[in-house]
C-alpha cells in the first residue's frame, strides 16, 4: 500500500454552502430563463422550484455536516449544477413538445438526493463494502444481463439495455456499473500483486503471464456478450473501460491496458462488421453527412444534433430560444446537443468542465484515502463518470459512434439519475475519509 | 496506487479536451457549412417560425399568423390576399419576404428595438409574445373599387390623400394571392411560384410603384403648365399651336390627336391647350421654356429622387440634356420621360394640396401586441412643388379638362373634378397606355388619383386616357366622396 504524506485540509463545509448558493442561483435562473424565452415567466412557479431545490441542497448539506463533515466541498455543488441545468433544458423540451419530463426528473432528483442521504447515513465507512465484493460482482453481472431476459428486456432504438417491470422501464446497467466498480475494487485490491507479475517481454514492454489472463478474458467475454446481445457499443465500452481503468490503477501496468484495448478493438471490429445494428451505428458515425446514410435514416438523429449545435455557435441561442426539439430524444440521449444549441460552445465547455471537476475531485479522494480498496473505489467511480461522459458527448460530437448511454446528472432518466446520485454518495464517503485529519483516520 | 491515478486523471483530461475540440469543430469551424446544409431546416424555422403580427386595414386584420401544429408553429393567413398583395407582399418559407412583409419584418416578428419595453412588459402577462400589428392607410372599399374597375386589364391605380400623403389605394393588375406562396408545402410553393413567374403578364410585379416605369404622355403637360405658370405665364397666355410642328434638326413632326388642329388661328391659350391636350402647343412651350425649367419643375414633384413609402419606389426618369427636338417630345411626356403611377398621383396630390406635396406613406400606426401604440406616421411635407396661387390656377385649368375637355368621362354631378388625360405612345405596333390623373373635390380635395391602363386595356388601339382611364378614376372619386360623406375619409 502506498503511503500518503499528510495534507492539511479544511473541512470546507462553509465553502460548500457558498458554492451551493452559486449553484442554486445558476439553476434557478436557468429555469427562469427557459420560461422567459420559451413561454412566460410565472414567478410563483420559479419560486416553488427555487424553494424545492434549496430544501434539497440544505438537506444534503446538513446531512454531510453530520455524517461526513470532511467530505469534498466541491462535489455536491457541481452535481447540483449539472442536475439543475439538465432540468432546465428538459423543461425547455417539454415546452416545445408538450411533454412533462421535467416534472418527473425533479421527482427523480429528490429521490436521488434522498438515496444519497440514505447511503451516507447507512454506510459510515466505505471499507465495509469490501465484504460484499463477490456479491456485488454477481449483482452487477445479473443487472447487466437482465435486459437479455425474454419478456423483461425491451429494445429501444435497436439497443437492448432497458428492462420493463410493472410498466416502468429502467436501465439496470446504470446500477450495474456501481456494483461492478465495488466488485473490481475488492477483487483487484486482493489480486493486484499476482496480476502485476511480469510475463514475457514484447515490443519493449512486459506483458502479463498468459496464465494470469483469465480474469481479463472473462470480463472481455462479458463485454462482448453485452455488445452482441444487447447490441449496445456504449454499455459494452463503459463496462470494459471501467475494468481496464481500474486494472491499470491496481497494477500500474500499461501492458494490461494495451492487451485489453487490443482485444476490445478486435471484438468491436468484428461486431461492427457482422452485427447490423452496430454496423449501422458505425456507418452513421463515419459517413454521417453522406446523402445515402442520411437518407436511409441511420445518421439523421446524429446530423440533426450537429445542425442544432452548429446553430448554437459560440454563445448559443440562449435557453429557450433554440429549436432543440427538432432532434429526436433531445431530452435524454441528445441533451448535450440541446445544451450545445442553446448555451453554445461556451456553455458546453462549462458543462464539460463541471464533469472534469467532479472526476478530478474523485481522483483527488482516491489519492488522499489510505486504503487500497478506497483508492480503487473512488478512482473507479470517477473514471466511470468520465468514460460515460466521453461515450455520450463523443457520440453526439462524432468522436466515436453514437450509443444509447445518457449524460450523467444531465439527461432525462430515472435510473441514470438515481444511480449517479448514489455514485456521488460513495465518492463523498471516500473523500470524507481521505480528508479526515490523521488522528481520526485510525481504523476503529 | 497514486501514480496510476494521476496518470488516469491526465487521460481523462485529454479525453475531455478531445471532446472540447470536436465540439469547437462542430460549433465554430464547421458551423457555417452545417447551417447552410440544405437538409438543415433549423435556419428556416428560426427565421419563419415566429408569431408574426397582423396587417390591419380599418380595424380588420387582412393578414395574420395562425398557430398550426407543424415545425413552423404559425401559418401566414390571408383574408383577401390578392386585393392587398401589392402592399403586403408575400411571406414564403421558400422565396422569402417581399413588400411590407419585408420592410416591416422586425416590427412584425417583434424583434424591433422599439418593442423592447413591450417585450419586457409582456413577460408577466402570460401571453405568447406576438409581433406588432401594422395598420395600413389603405381603404378597403377604394381598393375594392379600383380592383373591380381595372378588372382583367393590365394597369395600376394609386390614390393619395393630398393633405396627408396617406396612400388610400394601391392596386396593380394582374396580381396574385400571397397564400399561394405562404404554404409550408415547399413543393407546392415552388410550383405556384414558377407558374406566377412564367406568366407573360407578370402578376408578381407591382406596377403602381415598381414595374417598368411608363411614359406619362399628356399627363406630363401638368408639369409643363406648372413650369409655365412659375415663369410668369397665366391661363390666358397665348401659345403657338400649329396643326403640325416641325422638330428642329429632324424631318419629323409632332401632330395632335387624330391629326386635328388645336385652333383655327394657330394660337391657343394655355388653359385651352391643357383642356384639349394640344400637343403642338406644349411641344413648342417646352422648347420656349428650355428643358432645364421643365426638368426642375418635374423634380419639384419628385422625379429622379428615390423615395420609399416604405416600399422602395422605382425612380421616375427624365432625359439627360435633350436637344430641341427631344425637348419637344419630352414636353408631351414621350421620348425618355418615365413615371410610376405613384409619381403621377403625387403630381395630382401636390397640385390638389395648394402646391405642397406630402410624403406618401402606407403604414399608419404600429401597435404592440398589447395594443399600445408603438409608432404613428406623422404626415410630412415632401416638397414645396409650386406656389399656392399657381396651384389654384392649375386646378382651375384641370377642372376645365373634366368640364369640357378630354376628361369629361370623369365628371361627377355636383362636384368639381380636376383631371388630366394622357395617351402615351408605346411604339409602332402596340396600343398606347391610357392615363388619367385627377383629384376631387377641386376646392377641397379628398383624394388624388393616378390611373394607368396598359396598352389601352380593353379598347386597344382606340383607347385614350379619357375613354379608358377616366371612368376608373371617376368610380374611385365617387367612392371617396361617399366615404367622406360618412366621415370615413
Amino acid at each position: 500500500m502506498s503511503t500518503v504524506s499528510e495534507i492539511r485540509v479544511r473541512a470546507g463545509r462553509r465553502s460548500e454552502m457558498a458554492l451551493l448558493a452559486i449553484s442554486w442561483v445558476i439553476i434557478v435562473l436557468a429555469r427562469a430563463q427557459v420560461d422567459y424565452n420559451a413561454a412566460y415567466l410565472e414567478i410563483s412557479v420559479i419560486a416553488l422550484y427555487g424553494l424545492g431545490t434549496a430544501v434539497l441542497m440544505i438537506a444534503a448539506h446538513v446531512v454531510l455536516d453530520k455524517v461526513a463533515p470532511n467530505a469534498d466541498p466541491v462535489l455536491l455543488p457541481a452535481v447540483f449544477a449539472l442536475n439543475g441545468v439538465g432540468i432546465a433544458e428538459i423543461h425547455r423540451i417539454d415546452l416545445a413538445e408538450d411533454t412533462s419530463f421535467a416534472n418527473a426528473q425533479m421527482i427523480w432528483m429528490a429521490l436521488g438526493v434522498t438515496a444519497m442521504i440514505v447511503v451516507l447515513l447507512v454506510l459510515r465507512d466505505h471499507r465495509k463494502l469490501r465484504r460484499y465484493t463477490y456479491t456485488a460482482g454477481v449483482v452487477g453481472l445479473v443487472l447487466y444481463l437482465l435486459p437479455l431476459v425474454p419478456g423483461l428486456g425491451i429494445t429501444v432504438n435497436g439497443a437492448r439495455i432497458w428492462i420493463s417491470i410493472l410498466g416502468h422501464s429502467m436501465q439496470p446497467g446504470e446500477f450495474a456499473k456501481i456494483a461492478l466498480v465495488i466488485f473490481f475494487a475488492g477483487y483487484l485490491v486482493t489480486n493486484r500483486d499476482t496480476l502485476a507479475l511480469a510475463g514475457p517481454k514484447f515490443l519493449g514492454m512486459r506483458f502479463p503471464r498468459p496464465r494470469d489472463m483469465g480474469p481479463l478474458l472473462l470480463v472481455w467475454a462479458a463485454a462482448m456478450l453485452i455488445m452482441v446481445y444487447e447490441r449496445d457499443l456504449g454499455a459494452s465500452l463503459l463496462f470494459f473501460g471501467i475494468f481496464l481503468g481500474m486494472l491499470y490503477v491496481a497494477t500500474q501496468r500499461l501492458s494490461w491496458v494495451l492487451t485489453g484495448a487490443g482485444l476490445f478493438f478486435i471484438g468491436g471490429t468484428v461486431a461492427a462488421l457482422t452485427i447490423p445494428h452496430v454496423r449501422s451505428r458505425f456507418d452513421a458515425w463515419l459517413h454521417a453527412l453522406d446523402a445515402d446514410t442520411y437518407a436511409s435514416g441511420t445518421s439523421e438523429q446524429l446530423v440533426r444534433g450537429l445542425f442544432g449545435m452548429a446553430s448554437g455557435g459560440l454563445f448559443g441561442t440562449g435557453l429557450g430560444n433554440g429549436r432543440p426539439d427538432l432532434v429526436p430524444y433531445a431530452e435524454s440521449d441528445f441533451i448535450i446537443a440541446s445544451l450545445g444549441e442553446e448555451l453554445g460552445l461556451t456553455g458546453l465547455m462549462a458543462i464539460l468542465t463541471l464533469y472534469l471537476i467532479v472526476v478530478q475531485r474523485a481522483f483527488r479522494a482516491a489519492i488522499g484515502v489510505r486504503d487500497g480498496f478506497g483508492k480503487l473505489l473512488a478512482s473507479g467511480l470517477g473514471f466511470t463518470i468520465a468514460i460515460q461522459v466521453f461515450i455520450v458527448v463523443g457520440g453526439v460530437t462524432r468522436v466515436i459512434p453514437l450509443t444509447g448511454l445518457t449524460a450523467p446528472f444531465l439527461a432525462y432518466g430515472g435510473s441514470s439519475l438515481l444511480a449517479n446520485w448514489i455514485v456521488l454518495a460513495l465518492l463523498l464517503r471516500v473523500s470524507d475519509m481521505a480528508r479526515r485529519p490523521s488522528e481520526e483516520a485510525v481504523p476503529a | 496506487m497514486n501514480e496510476p491515478v494521476r496518470r488516469l486523471s491526465v487521460v481523462v483530461l485529454s479525453l475531455v479536451l478531445l471532446l472540447m475540440m470536436s465540439a469547437s469543430f462542430i460549433q465554430v469551424i464547421n458551423a457555417d457549412d452545417l447551417d447552410q446544409d440544405p437538409r438543415n431546416v433549423r435556419t428556416l424555422y428560426k427565421q419563419y417560425g415566429n408569431f408574426r403580427g397582423p396587417f390591419v386595414v380599418e380595424g380588420e386584420s387582412i393578414v395574420w399568423s395562425d398557430p398550426v401544429n407543424d415545425p413552423y408553429n404559425y401559418q401566414r393567413t390571408y383574408s383577401e390576399g390578392a386585393l392587398y398583395a401589392a402592399a403586403t407582399g408575400f411571406y414564403s418559407i421558400v422565396y422569402g419576404r417581399t413588400a411590407l412583409e419585408q420592410t416591416e419584418n422586425e416590427l412584425l416578428n417583434g424583434t424591433d428595438d422599439s418593442l423592447f419595453w413591450t417585450r419586457l412588459g409582456n413577460l408577466f402577462a402570460g401571453e405568447q409574445q406576438q409581433g406588432a400589428s401594422i395598420e395600413l392607410t389603405l381603404k378597403p372599399t377604394l381598393q375594392q373599387v379600383a380592383s373591380e374597375q381595372l378588372g382583367d386589364q393590365r394597369g395600376a391605380v394609386v390614390a393619395l390623400d393630398p393633405e396627408t400623403g396617406k396612400v388610400l389605394a394601391m392596386v396593380t393588375s394582374p396580381t396574385y394571392d400571397p397564400a399561394l406562396l405562404a404554404s409550408h408545402d415547399t413543393a407546392e410553393v415552388n410550383e405556384n411560384y414558377q407558374e406566377l413567374l412564367n406568366r407573360e403578364d407578370s402578376p408578381l410585379v407591382n406596377r403602381a410603384i415598381a414595374g417598368d416605369t411608363y411614359p406619362p404622355g399628356s399627363t406630363f403637360k401638368l408639369i409643363d403648365t406648372a413650369a409655365a405658370l412659375e415663369a410668369g405665364m397665366t391661363g390666358d397666355s397665348e401659345l403657338f399651336a400649329p396643326q403640325e410642328l416641325d422638330l428642329p434638326g429632324s424631318s419629323n413632326t409632332i401632330g395632335n390627336y387624330g391629326g386635328e388642329s388645336c385652333s383655327a388661328t394657330d394660337t391657343i391659350s394655355l388653359s385651352d391647350a391643357l383642356r384639349i391636350s394640344c400637343n403642338t402647343a406644349f411641344a413648342q412651350l417646352g422648347m420656349d421654356l428650355q428643358w432645364s425649367v421643365i426638368e426642375r419643375k418635374a423634380q419639384d414633384f419628385g422625379w429622379t429622387e428615390s423615395i420609399d413609402i416604405p416600399l422602395a419606389v422605382t425612380d421616375s426618369r427624365l432625359p439627360e440634356s435633350p436637344d430641341q427636338a427631344q425637348t419637344a417630345m419630352s414636353a408631351i411626356g414621350q421620348y425618355d420621360v418615365r413615371a410610376t403611377p405613384l409619381q403621377m398621383a403625387m403630381v395630382a396630390a401636390g397640385i390638389a394640396n395648394d402646391g405642397v406635396l406630402m410624403k406618401p406613406y402606407l403604414v399608419d400606426t404600429v401597435r404592440a401586441s398589447d395594443l399600445t401604440v408603438v409608432d404613428v406616421t406623422e404626415p410630412e411635407v415632401y416638397k414645396e412643388a409650386m406656389t399656392s396661387s399657381d396651384a389654384n390656377a392649375l386646378t382651375d385649368m384641370m377642372v376645365g379638362v373634366v368640364d369640357n375637355g378630354t376628361g369629361t368621362a370623369a365628371r361627377i354631378n355636383g362636384v368639381e373634378v380636376a383631371g388630366k388625360t394622357g395617351t402615351a405612345e408605346t411604339g409602332q405596333d402596340t396600343s398606347p397606355h391610357a392615363w388619367f390623373v385627377s383629384f376631387a373635390p377641386a376646392d377641397d380635395p379628398a383624394i388624388a388619383i393616378a390611373v394607368i391602363v396598359e396598352n389601352g386595356g380593353s379598347l386597344g388601339d382606340e383607347a385614350t386616357g379619357g375613354a379608358v382611364a377616366a371612368p376608373i378614376a371617376r368610380a374611385l372619386m365617387e367612392e371617396a366622396l361617399r366615404l367622406q360623406g360618412e366621415g370615413n375619409l
